[in-house]
C-alpha cells in the first residue's frame, strides 16, 4: 500500500507541477507536452516515455486498490458482527473516509482521462491542443466543480495516505511525531491548492 | 437516579445474542459503571435471573480485565479511561445506555459482556519478551541507559492489555498493542538482540490469529486508557521493514 | 458448611523450621543452596510442577522452573496471566544494593525489615530476602523493567515509608505493573517453548493428597464449569492474600482464599491469620454499593498534611475552618515523625479520632490530607510533577480537585501477612506442598514495610523455590496417584458446588460479604478487644450457618457461573473469618497490624509481650477446635527493642 501509494505520489507531485505551466501561455502547456512524448525517444521512440509512465501507474493503480479490498476484507473477516450501536468514528476525516475517497478519485481518473487525455468528454478535443482543451473545459462552471470535488478528495486522500505512509514505511519516530503531521498536512494543501490554480486560473479568465 | 440500560446478552459463543432492556434505579453519581452493574446483577439474582456476565478484576484501572463497549466507544466516553474508573455521574439518566461487549473475530464472546482475548497473549509468546533466564543477569548498573529512553519505554510498557485499541480499530487490529510491547523492549539496550526478530514475530502471529491490518486511523490511541502513542506502530514498522531488507 | 468450635484450641506439639541450617546468618542461603540435591536436567521434564496464581510470586516461579526444564502447569482465575493482582502495586521494591550510597547494606535491609515486623519474623528468612533482594533488580532490568533512571542514566532510588536510606527501585506509580508483566513474559517465552502449559480462567477448589503428598489439584473450568484433576509431582501456591475477608479492601475483587484455605482443610497449618495490614491512604468509602476501595500511593503523606476538625461534628467545609481550630493530630501526637509515622500508627490514629466523632466526608469515616500548605511552599507545578497522577486518579473517582479542597483519607485493608507455614525451604507440613508469596507467612512478621511486598513475591518465584525444590523432588517421580484419591477429590468438590446451588435461598452471596465484611472491621480490623472478638467469634458461625440457609446461586454448575464463583469463595470466607478472630483472641499482646486494646502504653501506643508471644501461631484444622502449633521465635543478630516514633 505505502509502496504502491508512494509511486502514485510522485506521479501527482509531477502532473500537478506541469499543469502549472498553463501560466505561462498557451505554447508552454502545448510544448510541455511535445517534450514528454520526446523525453528519451531515441532509445523509447515518440511517446514511449509516457507509455511507460502509463503502465508503470497502472501496475500501481492496481496494486493500491487490490491492497485496499484486502484490508478492507480483512477487516470485514475480523470483526464478523458489527456493533449494534456505534457512532461514527472519532479518528480524522481524512482516515475515515480513506475508501470511499479512494472510489470517488478512481472514477475520476476514468472521467479525466476521457476529458483530456482520449479527448472525447473534451468540448474542444482536438489532440495535442492541451492548453486549448484544458480552457475550453473549465470556462464551463460545473466542470470545474466536478474537479474541485475530486482535487479535495484527493487532499484528504494523500494528508492520511502520506502520514500513514511514512509510519507503515517506519520513518515517523516518537520524536518526528508532529513533524510528520504537520508534513502530511502542508503537502496534501499545497497539492490540492497546486491542482485548483488552474482550472479556477481559467475560470476568472487569469488563464486563456 | 434511574437509568435505561440496554445490554448486549448471550449465553455462549455458538448461541446468537441480542440487546435486551433494563431498568435501574437507586443509582448514585459516585458508582462506577461496574458498580452500577453490579446493583442490576443483584437484582437479577434476587429475581432468579441470570446475572450478567462481565470481566472485572481490579477496579483500579491497572489489570486490563474490564472493558465495555459503551454507547459504541470502548471504556464509554472519558479519555483515558477504564470502564472500572468511569462514573455514573457522566452519563445523563434521559439517554439509554448501550453495553456491548468488545467484538473482533479472534475475541470471541465468552457469554454475554465477556470476551476471550487470549489471542493477545498468543501475540506475546511469539516474542514479546527478552530472554533472560533468572541468575544470568548482570549488574543492573553494568549498562546505563539515557533517561530519555529509559522514559518512553515505559510510556510504551504501559499497556494493560485491555483490547480496546482492536475493539475500536475498525479494521480490527490489534496494531497499538503489538507495537507498544515492541517499542518498550525495543527501546532498552537490553531488548536489542531480539529486537528484529520479535517485531517480526509479533506481527506474523498477529496476522495468523486473523486480526484485520492496520490503516493507522488512530481509533485506538484515542481510546487507550492509558493513552499509548501513535507512534509506537512507526516503531514496529520500521523493526519489521529493517527485518524484511536485512532478508530475515 | 461445618459449624466447628472455634471460641476454644488445643495446644499441640510445637513445630520447628528443621531446613534453615545453624551457625552464621550471612552464610545459611549459601551453605543450603549447596546442601539442596539437584535434579539431574534429563530428569527434570520427568517430572511436573503444578504453580496454581501468576502473580509476581507465581508468575516468575513457572517461569524458572519451565526454564530449569521441568514440566509445569500454571493456573490463574483471570484470563490472562498479566492481570494477578500484584499488578496494583504502586511504590515500589526495596532492595539493598546501595547505589544511592547512603549507608544500605543486606545487613540493614535485614535489621529494617524484623524491625518493622515488630520482631514477630524468622530472622533467617529475613535474612535470605535481604539477600536475594539484589539480585532480583538485576534480573529485572536484564528482562527490561522500565525502571525509573536518573539523567546519568543510573537507576533512580527513593526512600519509602519512612526508611532512613534510599532503597526503593520504582517504575513511575506502576511498579507492580513493570515487574508483573516481566515475569509474564519470561513465562510466555516458557508457554511458547512448551515447558509451561497455561490454563487462564481456572480456579483450584482443592488439593489432592495421596500417601501424604500433595498430588495434584482439583479445579473448575470457569468457562465451562467442567471440574477436573491435574497430577503432579509438587503443587506451589502463589495465590495471594486473603484481605477480601473484609469485603472492602484494596485487593482486586477475584482475590480470594479458596486455594489456602481448601490446602489448609486438607492439612496446612495455617501461620499468624490475625497479622492484617491496613494502609492509611486510601479514598474513603462514597456509600453501600462501594465494591472496593482504592490505595492512594503513601508519598502523599511526604509532603500533604493530616487533619480533623477540632470539634466534634463541624459542619463547617474544611477551608472554612481557621487554622486554630484544626487538629494535626499525627504533627501534635507524633512530633519525631509527624505525617510519616509508619502505617499501623497512621491509621489507627485516624480511626480514633473519627471514633471521636471528628471524622469527615460521609458516615464520618474521613481525615483531611491537605496540600495547601505544600501548594503555597512549592507552587502548584512542583505539587503536580510529584503527585499529578495521583491527584487526577482521586478527581476521577471523587469529583472533587485536591488542589482546591484537601483529600479526604480513610485507612483500608491491604496486605494479609499471615498465611500457610513454611519452612526455610517454603515447605508447608504438607510433603510437596510448597507456598511462596503473600499466601505464605514468612518473611514480614506482624507487620510488612512498604515496598517489600513485591521483594518477597519475586524472591520467592525467581531464586528462592527454584533453588530448593530440587531436594524435595530428587526423590521423585512419584508413582502413579491411584484413581479413587482422584475420585473422592472431584467428589468432593462437586458436592460443594452441589450444595451451594441447592440451597436456592433469598439473599446474594454478594450481600453476605458485605455483612462478613462490616462484621470483620468492625471487630477485627484496626483495633481489637477480647469483648469483641467473642462476639465475632459468636456472629461469624451465625452468619455462616445463614448463608448455607438463605444464599442464592442462580444458574447451574455446568456453565460459566460468577455468581457460584463468588458463592465458594464466601463460603470459605466465612470459616477462615472465624480463625482470624481465633488467633487475634489468643495473641493478647499488640504488635505489628494486630493491635488489641488490652495491651498498650499510657499513651496508647502498642505493647508486645515478647516473654509470651515470641512465637508463630500455626493452626491446624481439625473440624472441630483448632489445635496451636507454636514455632518459637529467636533472636540472635536484631535484639527485640520497642518501637518508638516519637
Amino acid at each position: 500500500m505505502a509502496v504502491s501509494g508512494a509511486i502514485l505520489f510522485l506521479y501527482v507531485v509531477a502532473h500537478m507541477v506541469g499543469n502549472l505551466k498553463a501560466f505561462a501561455g498557451a505554447g508552454a502547456l502545448d510544448d510541455y507536452g511535445v517534450f514528454l512524448r520526446e523525453f528519451l525517444s531515441p532509445v523509447l521512440g515518440y511517446g514511449g516515455f509516457l507509455w511507460v509512465v502509463r503502465v508503470v501507474l497502472l501496475l500501481a493503480v492496481v496494486l493500491h486498490m487490490v491492497a485496499a479490498v484486502q484490508l478492507a476484507r480483512r477487516a470485514r473477516k475480523a470483526r464478523p458482527v458489527s456493533y449494534a450501536h456505534r457512532p461514527k468514528v472519532q479518528g480524522s476525516y481524512a482516515a475515515r473516509t480513506m475508501r470511499w475517497g479512494g472510489v470517488i478519485i478512481a472514477l475520476f481518473v476514468v472521467y479525466h482521462l476521457l476529458d483530456l487525455t482520449a479527448g472525447v468528454l473534451n468540448p474542444n478535443g482536438v489532440e495535442g491542443a492541451i492548453h486549448a482543451n484544458v480552457v475550453a473545459d473549465f470556462q464551463r462552471w460545473y466542470v470545474v466543480l466536478a474537479y474541485t470535488l475530486a482535487v479535495v478528495a484527493l487532499g484528504f486522500h494523500l494528508r492520511h495516505g502520506l502520514f500513514s505512509a511514512l509510519r507503515s514505511l517506519g520513518v515517523a519516530s516518537a520524536r518526528r511525531a508532529a513533524a510528520v503531521r504537520g508534513t502530511a498536512l502542508g503537502v496534501a494543501v499545497v497539492i490540492t491548492v497546486g491542482f485548483l490554480v488552474v482550472p479556477f486560473g481559467v475560470l476568472f479568465g487569469i488563464v486563456r | 437516579m434511574r437509568y435505561t440500560l440496554r445490554v448486549w446478552r448471550q449465553r455462549g459463543p455458538e448461541e446468537s445474542g441480542g440487546l435486551v432492556d433494563y431498568d435501574v434505579d437507586g443509582i448514585s453519581p459516585d458508582m462506577s459503571f461496574l458498580e452500577m452493574l453490579d446493583v442490576l446483577n443483584e437484582r437479577l439474582v434476587l429475581d432468579g435471573e441470570e446475572p450478567v456476565a462481565f470481566d472485572h478484576d481490579c477496579r483500579e484501572g491497572i489489570c486490563g480485565m474490564c472493558g465495555l463497549m459503551i454507547d459504541g466507544v470502548a471504556h464509554g466516553p472519558e479519555r483515558a479511561t477504564t470502564t472500572c474508573q468511569l462514573h455514573m455521574r457522566h452519563f445523563d439518566p434521559a439517554e439509554p445506555i448501550v453495553v456491548e461487549p468488545w467484538r473482533a473475530a479472534p475475541f470471541p464472546v465468552v457469554r454475554d459482556l465477556m470476551v476471550d482475548r487470549s489471542a493477545l497473549d498468543r501475540i506475546v509468546e511469539a516474542g514479546g519478551y527478552i530472554s533472560a533466564p533468572a541468575g544470568a543477569a548482570p549488574d543492573a548498573h553494568a549498562v546505563p541507559i539515557p533517561k530519555a529512553d529509559a522514559d518512553a519505554a515505559f510510556t510504551a510498557a504501559a499497556c494493560i492489555g485491555c483490547g480496546a485499541c482492536v475493539a475500536a480499530c475498525p479494521n480490527g487490529s490489534p496494531m497499538l498493542f503489538t507495537a507498544a510491547k515492541a517499542t518498550h523492549l525495543g527501546l532498552l539496550p537490553q531488548g536489542q538482540p531480539e529486537r528484529l526478530s520479535r517485531a517480526e514475530d509479533m506481527l506474523t502471529a498477529q496476522d495468523d490469529l486473523g486480526f484485520g491490518g492496520c490503516t493507522q486511523t488512530g481509533e485506538c490511541t484515542l481510546v487507550c486508557p492509558k493513552g499509548i502513542p501513535l507512534e509506537t506502530i512507526a516503531t514496529l514498522n520500521h523493526d519489521v521493514l529493517t527485518a524484511a531488507l536485512r532478508g530475515r | 458448611m461445618s459449624c466447628s468450635d472455634y471460641t476454644n484450641y488445643s495446644e499441640g506439639e510445637p513445630i520447628a523450621d528443621t531446613r534453615a541450617p545453624d551457625g552464621p546468618l550471612e552464610t545459611r542461603w549459601e551453605r543450603r543452596r549447596f546442601a539442596a540435591r539437584l535434579v539431574n536436567p534429563a530428569n527434570r521434564r520427568k517430572l511436573t510442577v503444578i504453580v496454581v496464581g501468576t502473580g509476581l510470586a507465581g508468575g516468575s516461579a513457572a517461569a524458572t522452573l519451565g526454564e530449569l526444564g521441568y514440566n509445569v502447569l500454571s493456573f490463574c482465575y483471570q484470563d490472562s496471566p498479566r492481570r494477578a493482582h500484584s499488578i496494583a502495586a504502586q511504590g515500589g521494591i526495596n532492595a539493598a544494593k546501595n547505589y544511592a550510597g547512603d549507608g544500605d547494606s543486606v545487613h540493614r535491609l535485614f535489621h529494617d525489615t524484623v524491625k518493622g515486623g515488630d520482631f514477630r519474623s524468622r530472622e533467617s528468612n529475613v535474612h535470605r530476602l535481604a539477600q536475594v533482594s539484589t539480585q532480583i533488580i538485576d534480573q529485572c532490568v536484564a528482562q527490561g523493567v522500565p525502571f525509573a533512571r536518573e539523567y546519568g542514566g543510573l537507576l533512580d532510588t527513593r526512600s519509602f515509608g519512612g526508611a532512613q536510606v534510599s532503597r526503593t527501585f520504582y517504575a513511575r506509580g506502576q511498579t507492580g505493573q513493570q515487574l508483573l508483566l516481566g515475569a509474564y513474559q519470561a513465562l510466555s517465552r516458557q508457554i511458547h517453548a512448551g515447558t509451561v502449559r497455561m490454563h487462564p480462567r481456572t480456579e483450584m477448589l482443592d488439593l489432592v493428597v495421596d500417601d501424604g503428598r500433595a498430588r495434584g489439584v482439583v479445579v473448575r473450568d470457569l468457562v465451562s464449569g467442567e471440574v477436573s484433576t491435574h497430577l503432579a509431582d509438587a503443587v506451589v501456591l502463589a495465590t495471594g492474600g486473603y484481605g477480601n475477608v473484609f469485603h472492602l479492601s484494596t485487593n482486586a475483587k477475584g482475590c480470594n482464599t479458596t486455594a489456602i484455605w481448601r490446602a489448609h482443610k486438607k492439612g496446612a497449618l495455617f501461620a499468624n491469620p490475625c497479622y492484617t495490614q491496613i494502609h492509611p491512604t486510601c479514598i474513603p468509602v462514597s456509600g453501600e454499593h462501594q465494591s472496593k476501595l482504592t490505595l492512594m500511593s503513601e508519598s502523599l503523606r511526604n509532603d500533604g498534611r493530616v487533619w480533623v476538625p477540632e470539634r466534634a461534628g463541624d459542619p463547617r467545609a474544611p477551608r472554612d475552618i481557621p487554622e486554630q481550630e484544626r487538629d494535626y493530630y499525627l504533627e501534635r501526637l507524633y512530633p519525631g515523625f509527624g505525617n510519616l509515622v509508619p502505617r499501623d500508627i497512621a491509621s489507627r490514629a485516624a480511626k480514633t479520632v473519627c471514633d471521636a466523632g471528628r471524622g469527615v466526608g460521609p458516615g464520618g469515616l474521613g481525615v483531611y490530607l491537605d496540600f495547601a500548605e505544600a501548594i503555597e511552599r512549592l507552587g502548584r507545578d512542583t505539587v503536580s510533577a510529584r503527585y499529578g497522577n495521583l491527584f487526577e486518579m482521586y478527581q476521577r473517582i471523587t469529583d472533587e480537585d485536591p488542589y482546591e479542597v484537601p483529600m479526604r483519607i480513610y485507612p483500608a485493608v491491604h496486605y494479609t501477612m499471615g498465611g500457610l507455614w513454611v519452612d526455610y525451604d517454603l515447605r508447608s507440613t504438607i510433603p510437596g506442598l510448597f507456598v511462596i508469596g503473600e499466601a505464605n507467612f514468612s518473611d514480614h512478621g506482624a507487620n510488612r514495610l512498604g515496598a517489600s511486598a513485591l521483594m518477597q513475591g519475586l524472591a520467592d518465584g525467581y531464586f528462592v523455590l527454584p533453588a530448593v525444590i530440587g531436594d524435595y523432588l530428587a526423590d521423585g517421580p512419584f508413582g502413579p496417584v491411584p484413581p479413587t484419591a482422584v475420585e473422592d477429590a472431584e467428589d468432593e468438590v462437586r458436592q460443594g458446588i452441589a450444595a451451594l446451588l441447592a440451597v436456592d435461598g433469598d439473599r446474594t452471596a454478594e450481600s453476605f460479604h458485605r455483612e462478613l465484611g462490616r462484621l470483620m472491621w468492625e471487630l477485627c480490623g484496626m483495633e481489637r478487644s477480647e469483648e469483641g472478638l467473642r462476639k465475632a467469634l459468636e456472629q461469624i458461625p451465625q452468619l455462616r450457618g445463614e448463608f448455607w440457609r438463605r444464599v442464592k446461586v442462580t444458574g447451574a454448575g455446568g456453565q460459566l457461573n460468577q455468581e457460584l464463583e463468588k458463592a465458594g469463595r464466601v463460603a470459605d470466607f466465612l470459616e477462615l473469618a472465624e480463625l482470624m478472630c481465633l488467633d487475634a483472641l489468643h495473641r493478647t499482646e499488640s504488635c505489628g497490624g494486630h493491635f488489641r486494646v488490652e495491651s498498650q502504653t499510657a499513651e496508647g501506643d502498642a505493647r508486645r509481650d515478647d516473654d509470651a508471644f515470641s512465637y508463630v501461631a500455626a493452626w491446624e484444622h481439625t473440624g472441630g477446635a483448632p489445635v496451636l502449633h507454636r514455632e518459637h521465635l529467636e533472636f540472635t543478630a536484631v535484639r527485640p527493642s520497642v518501637r518508638s516514633y516519637k
